[in-house]
């Protein structure tokens, strides 16, 4: 870990009960859901971390509770450091906004609605940003099926075009 | 009045737009996504008075393709096929961006002349993508010669890329743990070539819009973004830069021995699409002088790792030696394993940061990776840049942004 | 010595009306501006000077589809572009033809999933199948040439059925 980041990293466990991991010289915080707010609010604010690089998640999925982790993945630009929050949501479960913070939030936040399911509380454009409307289900969850289709060959021609939906002139 | 509105789909649009345009004082108008200045397949709601632009709400993912998903299902050297397709116009920064997640997270390390290599083709692949956009930038705005001579140059790209990886566009020429194979020996001789050219046709496209007044009349003082909101909406790349934010990935944290290279990186304080044009204009020299210093420098030696547990063995030995017999039907069977662990990694693209977050489950595919394509956060703050502009401006504007669909979309 | 050979001489050429109709077809198609995705960037390439589409009667690239006849499908169809792409088939006028660019346009190449249509033959008939990923600008070339082959040997009542 950056010697740099040590205090941020301290601050972040005294003041918001972080947990923090160091995996590849990376700095991983786990906080908690009520506390992400203030967090990004302190680690902007007061430690400069002026640009939310990524926000994203990552589905534990036979392990249900907390089954996603939203990623939150801030620099400093001001001082070269980068510091990744992690907060732990089971399925179900709302998160707040953080688009108040970072204005990044606002795609983010309707991407991780639309592919993970997961709930933004108060975000101001809840609506699917991927998907078409209408659309059953949340492709990136770890058991929404792929849609693989099998590949068509000489041996097994009829079998996969003629139920395909082919169009009319 | 008001039922007819009604008519127009608002409904999932309701709170976006202004009240007047619910009494019908303005007026919406869908953009895309079949547009010839969209530059590719996105939809772009306008809220009109008269030619004013007063809200525009970006409508994406007519070209979402299920990438993350896909790689999911795939090992970790067969998923990076799918990095080519990401963002098209930069498949070899794609590739840099995703072997870099998979060698931090097995911890893999890079011989050095792979690493230049990776450096020189990367560099290659920049100007290859901002002459694409200047190209298309040009047409948009009406210099159509533009085009045709952007296009002619990046041909001499694209058979240097094809001399070294076979394909033209989607090399996958980039693998875990070096490159695919040694660059042939007419390599050296293509780049030098090129580099002897490009400088003067650089200037050439400078004469013929960098004070054209038709082509700067319709930039400067046109969609503007602080400094405040740009790295406020994540705003990254030459579109930050020229917003007053000198913040390179490869000045800032050196990657792939960027360090021992000397460059600048140009940065426009005005914050306008004149800026963006100018700061892109002065990437192709800084290019264009690293790929020099990384072909003076340019090691010999091995080409890949040899970590025979992530890089398959050479060809000879698969005859001669069990072992590697072993090692290369494992590899390309089951891949490599990679521990339960997550990292992020974050390359330089023509576009801005590219970020993979890669998250492995102790097999040997990929539990999540998540590519943080810069043109969607860039994307998301073109309704900060066009506010209050006319609707021509708005194809400068999203020209000098510099968006590629495939990579908003992935 | 057939009436032919008399007229030739006088300047005069007589062929069927198939031939002729067929003949101004393929030396004036316009094509749609439509790209979807990587295979546009090689579709451009071969508008562009290096390959110059415009020998074979293409230099205008319309991005209206009331005003083109042929519709390149540069690219892959995501689901939620599909019935976009149906409509704008719909609204070109007939005769109308379409060529699947690249794999992905083709048969969905490598992107087997949910997202993707499993080529575009699923959303409008497709008349020519160009292979690549993405076609060099020459297999464009030479799928567009493949079409004109099938266009001259278009029989009106067949068209008119």
């Amino acid at each position: 870990m950056d010697k740099n980041l040590e205090p941020v990293v301290k601050d972040l466990q005294s003041k918001f009960g972080a947990t923090c991991e160091e995996f590849r010289g990376e700095a991983q915080c786990l906080v908690k859901a009520e506390n992400v707010v203030p967090a990004l609010t302190f680690l902007r604010d007061d430690c400069g971390f002026e640009l939310l690089s990524s926000q994203s998640a990552i589905d534990y999925y036979p392990q249900t509770s907390p089954r996603f982790h939203v990623v939150y993945q801030l620099t400093s630009i001001s001082k070269n450091l980068s510091v990744q929050l992690r907060v732990p949501v089971a399925d179900g479960q709302t998160i707040p906004t953080a688009t108040g913070v970072y204005k990044l939030c606002m795609w983010r936040e309707r991407e991780l609605m639309d592919m993970f399911g997961i709930n933004f509380d108060g975000h101001p454009d809840p609506r699917r940003i991927l998907m078409p409307e209408g659309t059953e289900g949340h492709p990136l969850r770890r058991d929404f099926p792929l849609g693989y289709e099998e590949p068509q060959f000489t041996f097994n021609f009829d079998e996969i075009q003629l139920p395909k939906p082919h169009p009319k002139e | 009045m008001r039922e007819q509105i009604e008519e127009i789909p608002v409904g999932q649009f309701r709170h976006l737009v202004s009240e007047r345009a619910l009494n019908g004082e303005t007026m919406l108008l869908n953009m895309g996504p079949q547009h010839p200045s969209t530059h590719g397949v996105l939809r772009l709601l306008l809220e009109l008075d008269g030619e004013t632009v007063i809200n525009c709400i970006p409508d994406i993912g007519y070209l979402h393709t299920g990438v993350e998903k896909n790689m999911e299902a795939k090992t970790y050297q067969k998923a990076e096929v799918m990095t080519d397709r990401l963002d098209y116009m930069n498949p070899i920064g794609n590739n840099l961006a995703y072997v870099m997640a998979v060698e931090k997270l097995v911890d893999l390390d890079v011989p050095p002349r792979a690493q230049a290599l990776r450096v020189i083709l990367t560099e290659l692949q920049r100007i290859s993508s901002h002459l694409v956009l200047i190209g298309t930038w040009g047409l948009d705005l009406g210099a159509m010669s533009m085009f045709l001579y952007c296009f002619r140059e990046r041909e001499l790209l694209l058979n240097i890329f094809e001399l070294v990886s076979g394909q033209r566009m989607m090399t996958t020429y980039f693998r875990p743990g070096g490159v695919w194979r040694d660059a042939p020996v007419e390599f050296e001789a293509a780049v030098r070539d090129f580099i002897k050219i490009f400088p003067r046709r650089i200037d050439e496209y400078e004469r013929l819009l960098t004070k054209n007044p038709l082509f700067v009349d319709r930039m400067v003082d046109i969609g503007y973004l602080s400094k405040e909101a740009a790295l406020s909406y994540g705003v990254t790349g030459p579109n930050l830069r020229a917003s007053g934010v000198n913040w390179d990935l490869r000045k800032a944290r050196p990657y792939m021995g960027y360090e021992q290279y000397d460059f600048d990186v140009p940065v426009a304080t005005e914050g306008d699409t004149y800026a963006r044009y100018i700061v892109r204009i002065e990437e192709f020299r800084q290019s264009l002088r690293i790929i020099e210093q990384a072909l003076d420098k340019l090691p010999m030696g091995p080409v890949h790792s040899d970590n025979r547990k992530f890089v398959p063995p050479p060809r000879a030995e698969i005859g001669v030696s069990m072992e590697a017999l072993i090692h290369h039907f494992k590899l390309w069977t089951e891949g490599f394993r990679a521990p339960d662990a997550s990292v992020y990694s974050a390359v330089e693209s023509p576009r801005g940061e590219l970020g993979v977050l890669m998250a492995g489950d102790g097999s040997g595919k990929p539990r999540r990776v998540h590519m943080r394509t810069p043109s969607f956060d860039n994307i998301s703050a073109i309704s900060e840049m066009v506010k209050g502009h006319l609707v021509a401006d708005l194809v400068a504007i999203l020209a000098s942004i510099d968006i590629v669909l495939g990579d908003i979309d992935r | 010595m057939g009436v032919e050979q008399k007229l030739g001489n006088m300047g005069v050429v007589t062929v069927t009306l198939e031939n002729a109709v067929n003949w101004s077809r393929t030396n004036a198609m316009w094509p749609m501006l439509f790209g979807l995705a990587c295979c546009a960037i090689e579709m451009m390439a071969a508008q562009a000077s290096d390959f110059d589409m415009s020998r074979f009667g293409m230099e205008l690239m319309r991005a209206s589809p009331r005003q083109s006849d042929l519709m390149i499908v540069a690219g892959r169809v995501s689901k939620k572009m599909g019935p976009v792409l149906r409509r704008l088939y719909d609204q070109m006028p007939e005769p109308k033809w379409v060529i699947a660019m690249g794999d992905c346009a083709s048969c969905g190449g490598v992107f087997n999933n949910y997202a993707i249509h499993q080529g575009v033959d699923e959303v409008v008939p497709v008349d020519v199948y160009v292979a690549g990923c993405p076609p060099r600008p020459e297999a464009l070339i030479h799928g567009i040439l493949t079409l004109y082959e099938k266009v001259n040997a278009m029989k009106f009542v067949e068209k008119n059925k």
